[in-house]
C-alpha cells in the first residue's frame, strides 16, 4: 500500500491551503474530507431548486492577499466583490447607515450626532493603527513567550521592536485596547446608542461574550483587519457563493499535483511508537503517510479522533478545557423576490450592505444574556444580507438568497440538545425580527434552512459549530492558541500537526493557519518554504 | 498670610496618611486636609444607630502591605483574625473556605481546591512584588524602567515552563471557567465567584475576573481579619504615626481647587477660603475628581482629559449596616461561627445573574452578600448583648435607572432583608436600626466619585502601566507638583497602602535625582 508524505483530514480552507502548500513544495499529498462536498464552513451548497447556499460563512474579507496571490487563485476562478456599508434598523422607523463614501458616512453620521461623525476620524486612524500592528502577525508563527529558541527570541524581538516603535502613548493605548470591552472602546469615541450599536456587532460575531465583556474591543480586529483588493476593512462576497474560495484553492492544489479524496471521514488518527503513521478512515480503509496534518478544531482531532493513551495527560486536560462554544446560529433564505424596507428610500444602496435589526447597546447586551441562561437570543443580533444583488450566479433570475448570521445561539438548550420545535422556534424569532421592518418579507419565502449551532457541528464537524474554532479571548490568542506551549501547529505526537482555525491567528477565511502550519511542516522536514511570507502592506 | 508648605497631602484616608507620614519621615513640612470631621476617608469606624458602631465602608482587611506595616511600625489590633468564610447554602449545609483547605465538600474538591490557591497564591506573590513600586514606563531608555521590566519578564521565567504558560493563560481568564474546570461543588464555585467580583462591574463570566481575585490575595493571601474598634482604629493608627513623623492634620477642611499658576501647582484652597501654599500638592481623592473638580480640565491637555472623563469608576458595592438586638439564627452554624466571614452567592450563575441588571442600571433582585458580625468579638461596637451586622451586597449599581431615591432605596433594603430571610429566618425580627450606603452615598459621604471603592474600575484596561490612565501611572499628573496617591493610582484600592507608599517613593526619588 502507497504511503504518502502527508495526510491532511478535513478540506476545509484551511487543510486545502495547507495541502496547496505541501503539494507545492513537492509533497506527495492527500487531502481527505468526510463530506461529499469540499470546503467544510467554506461552502455554497444546492440545497433549494436553483439556489445556491452560502449556508455556513457568507462573507470574505480575511483571506489573506499574499496567500490568494501566492496560489493564483483568480486562475482558479475566485473573483471577490465588494459590497458596500451596513444599516441599523431603528425602531422609531428610521435607520442609521454606514457608507463606503466618506462624505456621505459623514453626513449620516452627523444626522445623529456632529460630534460623532468627527469622532469617527479619530475612531477610524487608532482603530486602522490596531489593524496595521496585528496584520503583521497573521502570516507567522506566534512565538512562545517560554522558550529560549533562538527562533522565538528572535521573533519575540522583532514584535517587541514594532511595538516599541509605536511610541509610549500609542503602546499604552494597544494595551488598553487589547484588553478592554468594545463597548468602553466605543464610548471613548461615540455619544450616539444606534452608531455605538451599528459598529459593536463586530466585538461579538462568533464570540461567546457580550459587548461589555472586557477583551472584546480585540475580537473586532477579526473583521477590519481584512481587505478587499488591498482595501483594508472592507468585506466582499465570493461570486458563486463562499464555496468558490474552497474551489479555488482545491485548483490551486489538483494543480500542483495534490489528491483530493471526499466521503473519506477520518474515524482515528493511528499512532504508532510514538508517531503518527496515518490515518483509519469510517469505512475502515487506512491511509499511511509520514505525516498526519489536522484541520479539524483541536478538540475534535485529540478527544474524538484520537486514543487518549497517546497523548500526555496534562496535554489532553487542556484540549477538554479549551473553549469552543457555540454562540451564533444560521437562517438560509430562498426568496421569491426583493423584499422592500420601507424604512429605506427606494433604490438606497443599503439594500447591498449588512442589514441589522438592534438598535441599542442594551439590546445587544440582553441578547448576551438570552445566550448565558442556556437559551438563543429572543431578541438577536442578525447580519443579514442578500448577496444576490451583487451576485447573481447564485440564484434564478429576479430571486434572491438572504443569509442571516445569529447571535446568540448556543450549542444546547439548558444543557441538552435542541428539539425540532425548538429550532423552528428560533427560525421563527429571526424571521419576525426581519419582518417588523420589511412587511412583504413573510411573503417571499419559499424555503428555509434554520441552522444552530448543533446542526453545524453535525454536518461539518467543527465542535459546538464555533466559526473560530475556539473562542478569540486573550487565554486563547496567541502563543496560547490553542493550548500553551503547542502554540506552532505541532502537537505532544511526532509526525501530527494542526492547521485549523484553532490555531494562531484563529477563524474566519483567513487561510492563515494553514498556511504558517505549512511552513513550519516544511521548515521540519528540511524542505524548501513555498509559503509567502508577510509582503506588509503598510 | 497663608501658610507654605513642602507637601499637602488633599484628603486623609489610609492612602494619604501612609504618604503623608512617609514624607515626614523624610523631614518634610507636610500637611494634610481632610474634608470629613474624621481622618481615614473609606477606612473609618462610626456611629450609625444610638450606641451602635461599624467600619463605614471597608470593612475587611486582608490586604495591609507588609512593606507599609514595616515602614510606619503598625501593628493593628485585630479582633478577629485568619477568618473562614462560611459559604451559605438555603437548603444545605454550608461549606468552609480558609486559606488552604475548604470542608463540607467532597475530598476531590478538597483537593482541587488546595492546588487552586496554592498556584493562585503563587501568581499573586508575583503580582504582589510589582504592587509595591511604581510601574515602569513603556518605551524609555531609561534603566529604572528597563531594570524592572526586565525583573517582571524574570520572575515570571522564575516560575518555570509550564507555570509561566498557566500565568500567562489565566491572568486574561474569567473566574467562571476556572471554577467550573475545577470544582463540582456549587458553594465552592460561588464563594470563589464572589470573591473575584466583590467591588467591581464584573460578573464571573467577565474575563479579567481571574486578575481581581489574585489582586484579592496580593496582601495576606486572602486572610481576612477585622481590626478592634473597626478600620477607623488602622487609620488613626495611621494617623498618630503620621503625626509623630510631624504631619500637620486638619480635619473638616474641604479643598475646593487647587491652585495652578503658570501650568504648575502652587497650593490649595480650602472652601471656607484658606489658602495653603505649597509646590507640592499630593491628591488622595480619586483621579477623576482631582483633575475635573479640583484642578480643572481647562489646565489638563485635551488627550489627557478625555481620558480621565472616560476613566470607568461605576460602583456596584453598597454596604449595609443593621443594629440587632440579638444575632440572627442561621442554618446549620454554631456561635463561634458569627466570628467568621459569611457569604451569600450559592453558585457562580446566581452571581452571573445577579449581576446582569447592573449592566443595564438596575439592581440585583438576587444580591450576592459578604457578610459579618463585628460586634460578636468586638464588644465596643454595640451595647451589651447587641449586635451589629456589616454586610457588602452587590449588585448596586451607581447609575441607577432613575436615580438613588428614598423609595429606590426602600425596594433594594426590603430585597435584602428578604435574601438574608432565606438564610437567618428571624432577621427582620432582630433589626432595630438601619443603614443602606449605596454608591451614590458613598460618593457624596466619602467624596469618591462613582462610589467605587478602588476609585478606578480595576481591570486590564486600567491596570499596571495604564493606571489610572497613561500618563499619569507614575502617580505624577501631566501638571508640575500634582501628584495622585489613592486608590485610583496603581496598585489599586482594598486598604493597602501600597499606593500611597509608592507614591511617597516615587516623590521622594525625583527629588533626590533632581
Amino acid at each position: 500500500m502507497k504511503t504518502y508524505d502527508a495526510i491532511v483530514v478535513g478540506a476545509g480552507h484551511n487543510g486545502l491551503t495547507n495541502a496547496a502548500f505541501l503539494a507545492r513544495a513537492g509533497l506527495d499529498v492527500v487531502c481527505v474530507e468526510k463530506n461529499d462536498y469540499i470546503g467544510g464552513a467554506t461552502v455554497s451548497r444546492n440545497l433549494y431548486k436553483d439556489w445556491w447556499y452560502s449556508n455556513c460563512s457568507y462573507v470574505c474579507s480575511l483571506l489573506r492577499p499574499e496567500i490568494y496571490r501566492s496560489l493564483e487563485l483568480h486562475k482558479h476562478g475566485l473573483q471577490v466583490t465588494p459590497y458596500g456599508g451596513s444599516v441599523q434598523f431603528m425602531e422609531s422607523g428610521d435607520y442609521y447607515g454606514s457608507y463606503h463614501d466618506p462624505e456621505v458616512a459623514y453626513r449620516e453620521m452627523a444626522r445623529f450626532s456632529r460630534h460623532d461623525a468627527d469622532a469617527y476620524k479619530r475612531y477610524s486612524a487608532d482603530t486602522m493603527r490596531q489593524c496595521r500592528f496585528i496584520r503583521d502577525f497573521l502570516l507567522s508563527t506566534a512565538p512562545d513567550p517560554t522558550s529560549f529558541k533562538p527562533k522565538d527570541l528572535k521573533e519575540l524581538a522583532r514584535i517587541g521592536g514594532k511595538f516599541m516603535d509605536m511610541g509610549e502613548d500609542r503602546m499604552y493605548e494597544t494595551i488598553r485596547f487589547w484588553t478592554m470591552s468594545v463597548a468602553e472602546y466605543l464610548d471613548e469615541y461615540f455619544e450616539t446608542d444606534v452608531i455605538k450599536t451599528a459598529l459593536s456587532g463586530s466585538g461579538i460575531i462568533g464570540t461567546a461574550l457580550g459587548i461589555h465583556s472586557p477583551g472584546t474591543a480585540y475580537v473586532l480586529l477579526h473583521h477590519y483587519m481584512g481587505d478587499v483588493d488591498g482595501n483594508v476593512g472592507s468585506w466582499g462576497f465570493a461570486r458563486g457563493g463562499t464555496g468558490a474560495v474552497a474551489k479555488a484553492i482545491a485548483g490551486a492544489l489538483e494543480a500542483a499535483g495534490g489528491e483530493l479524496r471526499t466521503e473519506a471521514g477520518v474515524d482515528q488518527i493511528i499512532v504508532r511508537n510514538g508517531k503518527a503513521v496515518g490515518v483509519a478512515l469510517d469505512n475502515g480503509d487506512e491511509i499511511k503517510a509520514n505525516i498526519v496534518v489536522s484541520a479539524m478544531d483541536v478538540k475534535r482531532t485529540y478527544l474524538t479522533c484520537m486514543d487518549k493513551k497517546d497523548l500526555p495527560e496534562k496535554f489532553y486536560r487542556r484540549v477538554e478545557n479549551f473553549k469552543i462554544r457555540g454562540s451564533s446560529g444560521k437562517v438560509n433564505i430562498a426568496l421569491d423576490g426583493l423584499p422592500t424596507f420601507p424604512a429605506l428610500p427606494e433604490g438606497s444602496s443599503l439594500y447591498h450592505s449588512d442589514m441589522h435589526f438592534i438598535d441599542s447597546m442594551e439590546r445587544m447586551e440582553r441578547a448576551y444574556d438570552d445566550w448565558k441562561d442556556g437559551t438563543w437570543s429572543k431578541d438577536p443580533y442578525l447580519d443579514m444580507t442578500i448577496p444576490t444583488l451583487s451576485d447573481p450566479t447564485m440564484a434564478p433570475p429576479g430571486k434572491h438568497f438572504m443569509s442571516c448570521f445569529v447571535q446568540y445561539c448556543p450549542r444546547q438548550i439548558d444543557g441538552r440538545d435542541w428539539t425540532s420545535e425548538e429550532k423552528d422556534a428560533f427560525g421563527q424569532t429571526v424571521i419576525n425580527q426581519i419582518a417588523n421592518y420589511s412587511p412583504d418579507f413573510k411573503d417571499l419565502i419559499l424555503h428555509a434552512e434554520i441552522r444552530t449551532p448543533q446542526d453545524i457541528e453535525n454536518e461539518i464537524g467543527i465542535t459546538e459549530g464555533n466559526i473560530f474554532h475556539g473562542e478569540l479571548t486573550m487565554d486563547q490568542l496567541l502563543f496560547n492558541r490553542p493550548i500553551p506551549g503547542y502554540a506552532q501547529y505541532r502537537g505532544p505526537v511526532d509526525g501530527l500537526y494542526m492547521c485549523g482555525s484553532s490555531n494562531h491567528p484563529g477563524g474566519g477565511i483567513m487561510a492563515a493557519p494553514g498556511a504558517n502550519a505549512a511552513r513550519e511542516i516544511l521548515r521540519d522536514l528540511k524542505r524548501p518554504n513555498t509559503v509567502p511570507e508577510n509582503f506588509g502592506d503598510d | 498670610m497663608t501658610d507654605s508648605y513642602d507637601a499637602i497631602v488633599v484628603g486623609a484616608g489610609h492612602n494619604g496618611l501612609v504618604c503623608a507620614a512617609l514624607l515626614a519621615r523624610a523631614g518634610k513640612r507636610v500637611l494634610v486636609l481632610e474634608a470629613n470631621e474624621q481622618v481615614g476617608g473609606a477606612a473609618i469606624t462610626r456611629e450609625f444607630a444610638d450606641g451602635y458602631s461599624v467600619s463605614a465602608c471597608a470593612h475587611l482587611l486582608y490586604q495591609l502591605q507588609p512593606e507599609v506595616r514595616k515602614d510606619l511600625k503598625l501593628s493593628p489590633r485585630l479582633a478577629s483574625e485568619d477568618m473562614t468564610t462560611i459559604a451559605l447554602c438555603a437548603d444545605a449545609r454550608p461549606i468552609r473556605l480558609s486559606a488552604g483547605s475548604v470542608e463540607g465538600v467532597a475530598d476531590k474538591d478538597a483537593e482541587q481546591y488546595r492546588r487552586f490557591r496554592k498556584r493562585m497564591t503563587r501568581f499573586s506573590d508575583l503580582l504582589r512584588k510589582f504592587f509595591n513600586k511604581p510601574p515602569p514606563r513603556l518605551g524609555t531608555k531609561d534603566f529604572k524602567d528597563l531594570f524592572t521590566l526586565g525583573q517582571l519578564g524574570l520572575d515570571m521565567r522564575m516560575l518555570g515552563r509550564e507555570e509561566m504558560q498557566e500565568f500567562l493563560r489565566l491572568i486574561g481568564m474569567n473566574i467562571h471557567d476556572e471554577v467550573t474546570e475545577r470544582f463540582e461543588n456549587p458553594l465552592l464555585r460561588g464563594a470563589i465567584s464572589l470573591d473575584a467580583v466583590l467591588g467591581t462591574h464584573l460578573g464571573p463570566r467577565s474575563p479579567n475576573t481571574i486578575l481581581t481575585y489574585l489582586y484579592r490575595l496580593a496582601g495576606d493571601h486572602g486572610r481576612a481579619a477585622i481590626p478592634a474598634g473597626g478600620m477607623g482604629s488602622v487609620s488613626n493608627e495611621l494617623a498618630h504615626a503620621a503625626r509623630n513623623a510631624g504631619v500637620t492634620i486638619r480635619t473638616a477642611m474641604p479643598v475646593k481647587r487647587i491652585v495652578i499658576d503658570n501650568g504648575r501647582a502652587t497650593g490649595v484652597e480650602t472652601v471656607s477660603g484658606e489658602q495653603f501654599d505649597s509646590l507640592m500638592v499630593i491628591s488622595n481623592a480619586d483621579p477623576r475628581t482631582t483633575v475635573l473638580n479640583l484642578i480643572g480640565a481647562k489646565y489638563a491637555e485635551t488627550g489627557f482629559a478625555r481620558r480621565i472623563t472616560h476613566l470607568r469608576a461605576k460602583g456596584n458595592a453598597a454596604k449595609l449596616h443593621l443594629a440587632l438586638d440579638g444575632l440572627p439564627a442561621i442554618k446549620g452554624l454554631s456561635k463561634k461561627d458569627y466570628a467568621e466571614r459569611i457569604v451569600i452567592a450559592p453558585d457562580e450563575n446566581y452571581v452571573e445573574r445577579a449581576f446582569n441588571p447592573a449592566k443595564y442600571g438596575e439592581s440585583s433582585p438576587d444580591p450576592v452578600i459578604e457578610i459579618t458580625f463585628p460586634s460578636f468579638c468586638d464588644e465596643t461596637l454595640a451595647p451589651t448583648g447587641k449586635h451589629v451586622m456589616s454586610a457588602v451586597v452587590q449588585y448596586a449599581p451607581y447609575a441607577l435607572k432613575g436615580g438613588w431615591n428614598e423609595a429606590a432605596k426602600a425596594e433594594f433594603m426590603q430585597t435584602i432583608i428578604s435574601t438574608l430571610s432565606e438564610y437567618m429566618p428571624d432577621i427582620g425580627q432582630r433589626i432595630t436600626a438601619s443603614e443602606l450606603l449605596t454608591p451614590a452615598d458613598i460618593e457624596s459621604e466619602f467624596h469618591i466619585s462613582g462610589g467605587h471603592w478602588h476609585h478606578a474600575e480595576l481591570t486590564l484596561d486600567q491596570f499596571l502601566f495604564v493606571r489610572p490612565v497613561n500618563g499619569a501611572a507614575q502617580y505624577r499628573l501631566p501638571i508640575d507638583g500634582v501628584y495622585l496617591c489613592g486608590a485610583g493610582t496603581h496598585p489599586g484600592g482594598g486598604v493597602s497602602g501600597a499606593a500611597g507608599r509608592n507614591a511617597a517613593r516615587t516623590i521622594l526619588k525625583r527629588e533626590k535625582a533632581a
